[in-house]
């Protein structure tokens, strides 16, 4: 299979818009400047960059609590989401959501959502209305281990295959749920058994080569826009951050964390560049150069950005707006 | 003026706003086949079909989810519940989704979404087929309710509710669907937020809402030859409800009972009522006085059921109890 350098060069540059994006979170979090909690999705980059590379800025996704890189991925403003893990007023939700609720509706991004599970009916209502509307699009559903064993999923995707709608279930499998290692709350190696029941295809993929990712979305997408229905993706991975920051991560070794690094996706999407000779090392540097200065600049958005007025909380409520007691 | 039934009222108001627009759509358990339990969606999928008025699985939270979902890209779902009891099945969906959504990003989202939701004791459904829950959703910033407890109001209720950009909770009494009355020709709204006074009083105003009105009314009537003149008020909707006709109704009748037949601990008389002794205390003759269902799960047997909610006579003891 052979890629262009420009579909590579977008594969490289979500990722470590990403990893830059979050490893700037972790610290501005661990020195105290970010309000509330944060979840990374360092290690997982490749799953979020290869299904949204195929996506169009009018097709869908829902998010997770873990949602920066499905933000990046869909092409969201670093600024706006800086500024939003801030509380800034000029956050993409004016400071209402935070790390949890980053949505961009200008770009299909539905939302990260605060509840595990709580994305599978809102991607399947949001391709029941490209059905009903023939718009053409898709509507992706990313989730993990630990969300798989909501009873939401039952429900969605089996309404999303006896509807034949065009929706993608992505499992990022990151082996751990919250805290709990997933294969001692779930009886099956691979969650994408179940899809079978539903009469879907289930796909497992190395999550951590987003070349894998990338083609089963691929196939999934025009399965989707063909009109034959919802596809599941596994993509194996692993969460190598703790589940917050902060997280003491007493339920693993250290040891097991450091081999899973080996597996790094930017790693070893880096080498395979180089070893191919796509990219120079160079050419390289200077993209790594300018995203950490387009973070930086994030930064500085955020830091130099006003709050919101107290009052503002009470915005936004209604789009038709109610009194409020004195 | 032509009298139709409360059921052929909203299934008017469905008919008109799925030809008015294109992204209106219908989904429920048994609603497109069978038209619904209570025949009020009979002959919506003949004309629009099968795609708009969509039979689905028993599947609560995805009914309530996906409609939300289909609210966020571009349409303007109807979700029917089959009875507002299953909620609960789907209560994530509505407290921590439909509700959140606008506000948590900043409302950078419209969500034109209409739970309908029959509630209310008929014919002995009992404890799981017989609730009144919009109190839950008063708690809930983010929800607008209607309840509309006549025809008419079914009619333009619903259709205000369908063009609201906002999502809105619209709960149909199950005793009301074969209720008729007068529904005005062609078409018409009934605003949100607006209380009506279905009857004018001088001594007392009883507020009421859904299937109490029509025992508010034979009660008012029943008053009359004791000499007692009141006032009743249809709220019409529970959220935002109305706070001016509430006030101009106490100010001029002093006196205030406000029924329910959902439970009376936590319910929203609870809420009117310490509205009106909040901000209108100076023109209270007497404690406001509240009926609400007894605090029990819905009783099956007959004389068990007849028992826990508010009846004609208890309307008429408490009026006088405040005169």
């Amino acid at each position: 299979m052979s890629y262009d350098k420009e579909l590579l060069t977008h594969f490289y540059r979500t990722m470590v818009s990403i990893r830059k994006f979050e490893e700037k979170a972790n610290d501005l979090f661990l020195g105290g400047v970010l309000p509330g909690f944060i979840h990374l999705y360092i290690g997982e980059e490749a799953i979020a960059t290869g299904v949204c590379s195929n996506l169009s800025k009018t097709d869908l996704i829902t998010s997770t609590h873990r949602g920066h890189g499905h933000c990046i991925a869909k092409g969201a403003d670093l600024n706006k989401m800086m500024a939003e893990i801030y509380g800034k007023k000029t956050g993409y939700c004016k400071g209402k959501g935070g790390s949890m609720h980053i949505a961009d509706f200008s770009i299909g991004m539905l939302g990260a959502n605060g509840v595990v599970g709580g994305g599978y009916n809102l991607a399947t209502g949001a391709g029941l209305a490209a059905k009903i509307r023939n718009s053409g699009q898709v509507a992706v559903c990313f989730f993990g281990d630990g969300a798989s064993n909501r009873g939401t999923f039952h429900e969605a995707i089996n309404m999303a295959s006896a509807w034949h709608l065009p929706v993608i279930f992505v499992l990022e499998l990151n082996q751990y749920a919250s805290t709990t290692p997933y294969r001692t709350t779930c009886n099956v190696e691979n969650i994408a058994d179940r899809a079978h029941g539903y009469g879907v295809p289930g796909v497992i993929v190395d999550g951590n080569d987003v070349f894998a990712v990338y083609e089963a979305a691929k196939t999934a997408v025009q399965r989707a826009r063909d009109g034959q229905g919802p596809t599941f993706i596994q993509a194996n991975t692993y969460r190598i951050k703790g589940h917050f920051v902060g997280d003491p991560e007493k339920y693993r070794a250290r040891e097991e964390v450091q081999a899973q690094k080996e597996n790094c996706p930017i790693k070893r999407f880096r080498e395979k560049l180089l070893a191919d000779k796509t990219m120079t090392k160079s050419e390289l540097e200077l993209m790594e150069a300018a995203i950490s200065g387009e973070i930086a600049a994030a930064v500085k958005f955020a830091e130099e950005s006003p709050w919101p007025e107290p009052e503002e909380a009470l915005d936004d409520v209604f789009g038709e707006g109610v009194w409020h007691y004195a | 003026m032509r009298k139709i039934t409360f059921s052929e009222a909203t299934l008017e108001a469905m008919t008109e706003e799925m030809r008015f627009d294109p992204s209106v759509f219908v989904m429920g358990e048994d609603i497109a086949r069978q038209g619904g339990i209570f025949g009020q969606f009979k002959g919506l999928p003949q004309e629009f079909g099968f795609e708009r008025v969509i039979d689905t699985p028993i599947s609560e939270t995805a009914i309530v989810g996906a409609g939300l979902g289909a609210a966020l890209n571009g349409c303007r779902p109807v979700i029917d519940m089959h009875f507002a009891d299953f909620l609960g099945v789907a209560m994530d969906e509505v407290f921590n989704q439909i509700a959140k959504i606008r506000y948590m990003f900043g409302g950078q989202t419209d969500v034109p979404l209409v739970v309908r939701a029959p509630d209310g004791m008929i014919r002995s459904a009992a404890a799981q087929h017989s609730q009144s829950l919009e109190a839950w959703f008063m708690h809930v910033p983010g929800l607008k309710i209607v309840i509309p407890s006549n025809p008419a109001d079914a009619k333009g209720l619903l259709k205000s509710a369908i063009r609201s950009n906002d999502p809105v909770m619209y709960f149909e009494h199950k005793a009301l669907f074969s209720q008729v009355g007068e529904v005005p020709e062609g078409e018409y709204f009934t605003p949100i937020g607006k209380a009506n006074i279905l009857r004018e009083g001088r001594d007392v105003t009883v507020i009421s809402y859904s299937s109490m009105v029509n025992k508010a009314l034979t009660a008012a009537e029943a008053l009359v030859k004791d000499g007692i003149s009141a006032e009743v008020l249809d709220l019409r909707t529970i959220f935002p409800f109305d706070r001016e006709a509430i006030a101009e109704s106490v100010s001029k009748t002093h006196r205030v009972l406000v029924v329910h037949e959902a439970p009376k601990i936590g319910g929203v008389g609870a809420e009117i009522t310490s509205f009106i002794c909040e901000y209108l205390m100076d023109e209270l003759d007497a404690p406001p006085i509240r009926l609400g269902l007894k605090h029990v799960p819905i009783p099956f047997s007959p004389p068990l059921e007849n028992f826990v909610a508010p009846k004609v006579e208890d309307i008429v003891a408490a009026v006088k109890r405040l005169k």
